[in-house]
């Protein structure tokens, strides 16, 4: 029991050092150069397609649970992995894998938005 | 003074006074980025503990449960005003988790719906993630495709 609760607490801690990490090396590039948030998410989210490309984020995603996928470069592995998922069952599964993948968080955003948006007023438009 | 001294005088000045101001804050920025983007995927993987534990999840299901929850959290601190308060301080922080890509398609749909519900709401929704998603499908696509000529 005490090995189960230490376990669970070390995948807390793992998840915060890797998913902290991740938006460190972020918020260095920002400092260093002049790149906004959308270019710097468009930049991470390609990351993770090409580190799960090459089969790489695989290992940090065992290693690190959600410190890995919670950050946009995990959004990038779903997107990978879906793909290469849907190869493997032919060449139309390799086109349809990728957004498959993704269509939760898509569809999430976009409802989630919309609802939002009905129920929010923009807080700097009235001042 | 004539022109050449003045262009080095402000050269000078401005590399006095960038010599005084980013070291302490970087080091700053740096760190709060590490905390607070620490947070948010702790946050996540308590999620991922509990819906594994409350109702079996696994694999794809709970992975996208856990980034619907994290979204709709950050649809939801967006439109109450407190994600742009922690992204003041946090930058990348709050930027980089699922939570940013969720502030960064409802803050525009919320503050552009005086515009319409087409051109205003539903069109400027995308101005960030659009991007994110042109992109993610072009390059996972053509690894799927990559992989698909080398299985």
């Amino acid at each position: 029991m005490f090995a189960e609760y230490m376990e669970i607490l070390l995948m807390f801690v793992k998840a915060f050092l890797v998913g902290g990490l991740i938006c460190m090396i972020a918020q260095i590039v920002i400092n260093f150069t002049d790149l906004t948030a959308g270019k710097i998410l468009v930049y991470f989210m390609l990351s993770g397609v090409v580190l799960q490309g090459l089969g790489l984020y695989q290992y940090l995603v065992d290693f690190a649970g959600a410190g890995a996928t919670v950050p946009i470069s995990g959004f990038g592995y779903l997107l990978a992995n879906g793909a290469i998922r849907g190869a493997e069952k032919g060449l139309f599964g390799a086109f349809t894998g990728a957004l498959t993948a993704a269509s939760a968080g898509i569809s999430a955003a976009v409802i989630f938005s919309f609802i939002m948006a009905l129920i929010f007023k923009s807080k700097s438009k009235k001042n | 003074m004539t022109g050449k001294n003045r262009e080095n005088y402000n050269k000078n000045y401005i590399a006095y006074v960038n010599s005084f101001a980013p070291a302490t804050h970087h080091f700053k920025n740096c760190l709060r980025a590490f905390g607070v983007g620490g947070l948010i995927c702790c946050i996540g993987q308590f999620f991922r503990y509990m819906l594994e534990y409350l109702f079996g999840l696994s694999g794809d299901e709970l992975a996208g449960t856990v980034s619907v929850l994290l979204i709709f959290i950050g649809t939801l601190l967006t439109g109450l005003g407190v994600y742009d308060r922690i992204g003041r301080n946090a930058g990348a922080g709050s930027i980089v988790p699922i939570t940013g890509f969720a502030n960064s398609v409802a803050s525009p749909a919320i503050e552009f719906k005086t515009e319409g519900w087409i051109y205003g709401l539903a069109a400027k929704m995308f101005i960030v993630a659009g991007p994110i998603i042109v992109y993610g499908v072009l390059s996972g696509t053509l690894v799927g495709i990559i992989y698909w000529f080398l299985r």
